[in-house]
Parts: C-alpha cells; sequence; structure tokens
C-alpha cells in the first residue's frame, strides 16, 4: 500500500506524512491530492478567526473535545495556522499548548501550520491540507487562521462557517473588531466570559452589527452573537448548535453549493494567475525586466506605462 | 516547486516548570528558519509522542530541569519508534548530570546539552542532523 491508501486506512503516521508531502507542495503531493480529490465535499469547514490572543485555540480545544463527546460524533480534524518570519522564514507554532485535552483520542487530529509568507490568516497549502483532510473522513474541520484581526477573509473562502472571536480586554472593544471582518462572520463569540468587561464588548459588537448589517451574502442569516469562555465550559454547547444550525442552513438554501462554487472559481483563478505569471517572466526574461525597472527608476517611464511597453 | 523546512517540536515532559530554555531554544530554531511547535508546559510521553507523529517533525527536542529524565526520556523514544518514527532524531537539553548520558544515549537520544550552551551549537547540530551533512 502506499501512503494514500495507508493514510485512507486510518494510518496516523501515513495522514501525517501524507500532509507534509501536500504542504510542501511536492509531485507526490500532488498526485495524491489529485487522487483524493473526488472522495473530498463531506466535511463541514469550520474557519476560527479573530485578534491574537481571544482564545481561538482554547475554543477549539473545546469545541472539538464537546463535539467528540456526543454520539455519533464525526472526527475532528484542526488546522492552526502560524505566521512565519517574514525574515528568516522560521515559525514559532504554539497553538497546540491549548489544545492538550485533545491528547489521546485517536478520531482527533491535530496540525499546524506556519503562513510561508501568505498574508491572508492561512498558509497557500491550507485549503489543500484540509482538502486532503476531508478526503480521509474528518467530518469537521477546524481551521485556526493567524491572529491579526483584520486580513483573514482568505478564512471566508475556505470555510463553510467562519467563527469571529473577540474578548473584553483588548483595548478598544470597536478597534478589536473591524468591519471586514464582521463581514465574514457568520457566528460572533465573544470569549473570556469569565472576565469582567464582556458586557461592554458584547454592546459593543451588537451596536457593530446594527451598524453593518450582514455582507457575506444576501441570505437572510443573522449571525448570533455568543458569549462563551474556554476556560469554563460555558457557551460551548451554544457554540456547536450554532455551526450546526448554520450548516443546515447553508444546505436548505442551497449555499453550500455557492461557497464551493465561488471558493473553487477563485481557486482556479489564482492558479491559472501564477502560472501565466510564470510563464509571461520567462517570455520577458529577467534581462528585459531589469532594464524597465530601470527606466521607471529613471522616471523615464512610470509603471503603469511600463507595463504598457511590457504586454506589447 | 518543493518548499521543505525543518519542522521540530520542543516539549517539556513531566511536572517542572522551567521553560525559560525551552522557548529561548525555540525562538533560536525559528531564527534559524525552521518550524518549530512548541507544546508547553507538563506534557505526558504519550502527548508528546502523539504531538510529534501528527506534526511529522523531523527532531524532538526535549527540556527537563526537573531530574526526572531517566524515566521521561527512554519511554518517550519508546513511544515514538512504536509509532514508526524511526528516523526521529531526539535532542534532550537541561540540567542532566555527567553519567547520565551514556544511557540516555543508549536510549537513543542524539544529543545532550546542559546550561550555558549556545543556541548556535543546537541551531547547527539539529541542522547536521536533518540534513545529514556538515553545514
Ligand atoms: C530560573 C530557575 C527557576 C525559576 C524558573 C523560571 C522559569 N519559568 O523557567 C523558578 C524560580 C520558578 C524556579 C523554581 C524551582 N526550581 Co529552579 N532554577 C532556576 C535556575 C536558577 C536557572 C534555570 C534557567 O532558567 N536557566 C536559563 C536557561 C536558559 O537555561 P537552561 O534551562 O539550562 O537551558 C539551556 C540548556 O540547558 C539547553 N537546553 C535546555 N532545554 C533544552 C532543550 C533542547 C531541545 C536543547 C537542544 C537544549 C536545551 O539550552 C539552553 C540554553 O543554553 C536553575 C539553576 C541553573 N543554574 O540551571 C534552577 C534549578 C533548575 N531549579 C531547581 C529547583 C529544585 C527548583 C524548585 C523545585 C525549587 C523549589 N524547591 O521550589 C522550583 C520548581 C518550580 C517548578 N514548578 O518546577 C534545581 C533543579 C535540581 C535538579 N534538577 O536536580 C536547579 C538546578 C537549582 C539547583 N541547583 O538546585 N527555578
Ligand atoms: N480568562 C480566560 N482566559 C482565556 C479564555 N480563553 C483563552 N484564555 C487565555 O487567553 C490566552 C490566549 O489564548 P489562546 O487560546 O492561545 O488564544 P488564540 O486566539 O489562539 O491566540 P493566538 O493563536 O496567539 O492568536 C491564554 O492565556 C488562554 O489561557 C477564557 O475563556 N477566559
Ligand atoms: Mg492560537
Amino acid at each position: 500500500m502506499d501512503l494514500v491508501e495507508r493514510a485512507l486506512a486510518g494510518e496516523r503516521l501515513a495522514i501525517a506524512r501524507l500532509l507534509t508531502q501536500v504542504e510542501n507542495n511536492t509531485s507526490f503531493g500532488q498526485e495524491a491530492l489529485q487522487r483524493l480529490y473526488p472522495r473530498t465535499g463531506n466535511a463541514h469547514i469550520v474557519g476560527l478567526t479573530g485578534a491574537p490572543g481571544t482564545g481561538k485555540s482554547s475554543l477549539a480545544n473545546q469545541l472539538a473535545k464537546a463535539i467528540r463527546s456526543r454520539q455519533d460524533a464525526p472526527k475532528v480534524a484542526i488546522v492552526a495556522v502560524d505566521p512565519s518570519s517574514p525574515f528568516t522564514g522560521g515559525a514559532l507554532l504554539g497553538d497546540r499548548v491549548r489544545m492538550r485535552d485533545l491528547a489521546g483520542d485517536s478520531g482527533v487530529f491535530v496540525r499546524s501550520m506556519a503562513s510561508r509568507g501568505a498574508l491572508g490568516g492561512v498558509a497557500r497549502a491550507t485549503s489543500a491540507i484540509v482538502q486532503v483532510l476531508d478526503a480521509l473522513g474528518f467530518g469537521m474541520i477546524l481551521v485556526e487562521t493567524v491572529g491579526t484581526g483584520q486580513s483573514e477573509v482568505e478564512v471566508a473562502r475556505l470555510a463553510h462557517t467562519v467563527i469571529v472571536v473577540d474578548a473584553p480586554g483588548l483595548g478598544d472593544d470597536v478597534q478589536a473588531i473591524k468591519a471586514g471582518i464582521l463581514e465574514i462572520a457568520d457566528i460572533l463569540v465573544v470569549n473570556k466570559a469569565d472576565l469582567p468587561g464582556v458586557e461592554n464588548t458584547l454592546r459593543a459588537l451588537n451596536l457593530m452589527l446594527e451598524m453593518f448589517p450582514q455582507t457575506r451574502e444576501q441570505n437572510g442569516w443573522k449571525p448570533p452573537l455568543l458569549r462563551a469562555s474556554a476556560v469554563n465550559g460555558e457557551g460551548i454547547v451554544e457554540i456547536i448548535d450554532a455551526i450546526f444550525r448554520h450548516g443546515e442552513y447553508l444546505k436548505t438554501h442551497s449555499l453550500w453549493t455557492t461557497r464551493e462554487r465561488s471558493r473553487v472559481l477563485t481557486e482556479i483563478l489564482e492558479r491559472v494567475q501564477e502560472i501565466l505569471l510564470e510563464h509571461w517572466k520567462h517570455q520577458v526574461g529577467e534581462t528585459r525586466l531589469n532594464q524597465v525597472v530601470e527606466r521607471v527608476l529613471q522616471r523615464e517611464l512610470s509603471p503603469a506605462e511600463a507595463v504598457k511597453y511590457l504586454l506589447d | 516547486m518543493n518548499d521543505r523546512k525543518i519542522r521540530v517540536l520542543i516539549a517539556k515532559p513531566g511536572l517542572d516548570g522551567h521553560d525559560r530554555g525551552a522557548k529561548i531554544i525555540a525562538q533560536a530554531l525559528r531564527d534559524a528558519g525552521m518550524e518549530v511547535i512548541y507544546t508547553g508546559l507538563r506534557q505526558t510521553p504519550e502527548m508528546i509522542a502523539e504531538a510529534a507523529l501528527q506534526e511529522d517533525v523531523d527532531v524532538v527536542g526535549l527540556s527537563i530541569l526537573s531530574g526526572a529524565h531517566m524515566a521521561l526520556v527512554p519511554r518517550i523514544i519508546e513511544l515514538i519508534r512504536k509509532n514508526g518514527q524511526e528516523e526521529v532524531k531526539v535532542f534532550v537539553g537541561g540540567i542532566i548530570p555527567e553519567e547520565d548520558i551514556p544511557p540516555l544515549k543508549e536510549a537513543g537520544v542524539y544529543a545532550v546539552y546542559g546550561p550555558g550552551t549556545s543556541t548556535e551549537v543546537v541551531v547547527r547540530d539539529i541542522q547536521e542532523a536533518v540534513l545529514g551533512e556538515k553545514v
């Protein structure tokens, strides 16, 4: 049996190694992804995003634990993304620190990922990693983004359900969540409800919700605003209910496929763009490209003129 | 395009809360371009082996200052090997008496480091161990 077959049979070492191949975009990884793709489409993909330290990892831990304790629980995978250093390419991936309760459950698989230069809150390979886990039968996949609190819109494309996490004590409550990130929220959670100041955060968010009504899809889903505590377990059941309710909603309103369609379209366009750009660069050649850059630097050409010139 | 990176798990097994060394090493490895998974304090051997497996790491680094290394380290290596991760290198640092180093190496530890170790040495040794060449 090869790695893909062993992973399909549930062998955990094979799953781990397959994920590495796919993350590293090796030719084996690419081929494996092609083989597995027909098996995808069954997982409920849930994004967890929000400012640093709001408790995304702690919530992922609690959510996975609670889901796994249910009857007929799906297998749960967590993909936790942390930033790579733009200077060294290294990364410190610390989300597992908060996920200790999941150890020992063979129905759970936690994988940390470095963003490797991508800016949208997830790595370029995150989508592929999620597809592999989906194909391997993980029915619920939680994707924790890099916490910057502003630019994780990528996860909205990847996930069926996006949970935006906020918490009291992050200074200016309205600053903590930007309108742009509110727009991608299907569920809003104010975590750390055990701390003082929750009421203020809830009030601020409620106001934001009224000011910026849902725009992700004009579909009538009103993102619930929930309070929770990942330290004492408050509100976890309610979040899980909301996740399942949202999944049902997407399906009954045929939005599940709408989201998938737009994701697939973007993925195709991005790949085409990448390939065409490489092709074009090769055609133009580095020397000519550098010459034109030089002319722009000398103010002989504007960048726009340079593009026109190069494309002619 | 292949984007391989050295992946290292840094873990603190047992009950001691001395985490400065582990954090310094984790940061040094990150600054050397590695992807470092940090598990935090009070990990059981089972938790460490499971994390090493799921994360498909090249290296497991254990930081122990409690004196419990002779009980913990061989057990962790045993579990890692049982999971089929034959080639994972295990590095140990912390307060390890000289006389314990030979039996630890016997148990499969790749290298042991004590107080005052320069992080550059650790970085170089890990690169050598994983890439299999002098760098
Ligand atoms: C600072 C310190 C503390 C701090 C810890 C703060 C923290 N968050 O880390 C505090 C005050 C909390 C503390 C408490 C205790 N401590 Co204390 N502590 C120390 C001390 C003075 C320095 C440790 C340190 O941080 N060094 C700096 C770091 C950078 O060095 P390092 O950890 O050795 O790491 C280096 C190398 O070892 C190596 N390395 C380490 N890990 C790894 C991992 C890998 C993969 C690699 C490659 C390399 C590597 O590289 C690092 C860089 O050079 C040592 C004495 C000493 N000189 O070591 C005692 C010492 C470790 N503590 C000791 C004791 C007994 C305790 C207490 C039990 C005391 C008590 N009775 O309450 C408590 C236990 C607390 C607990 N929960 O575990 C003893 C341990 C005895 C033993 N092992 O036999 C020591 C050795 C002191 C002594 N001589 O008795 N301690
Ligand atoms: N009081 C309280 N603390 C919490 C709660 N949830 C998480 N924390 C603490 O908040 C800190 C950050 O938690 P994480 O789960 O690591 O947060 P995160 O959003 O994943 O952080 P990053 O991944 O670094 O962005 C930790 O110290 C947690 O223990 C909570 O409900 N209440
Ligand atoms: Mg986190």
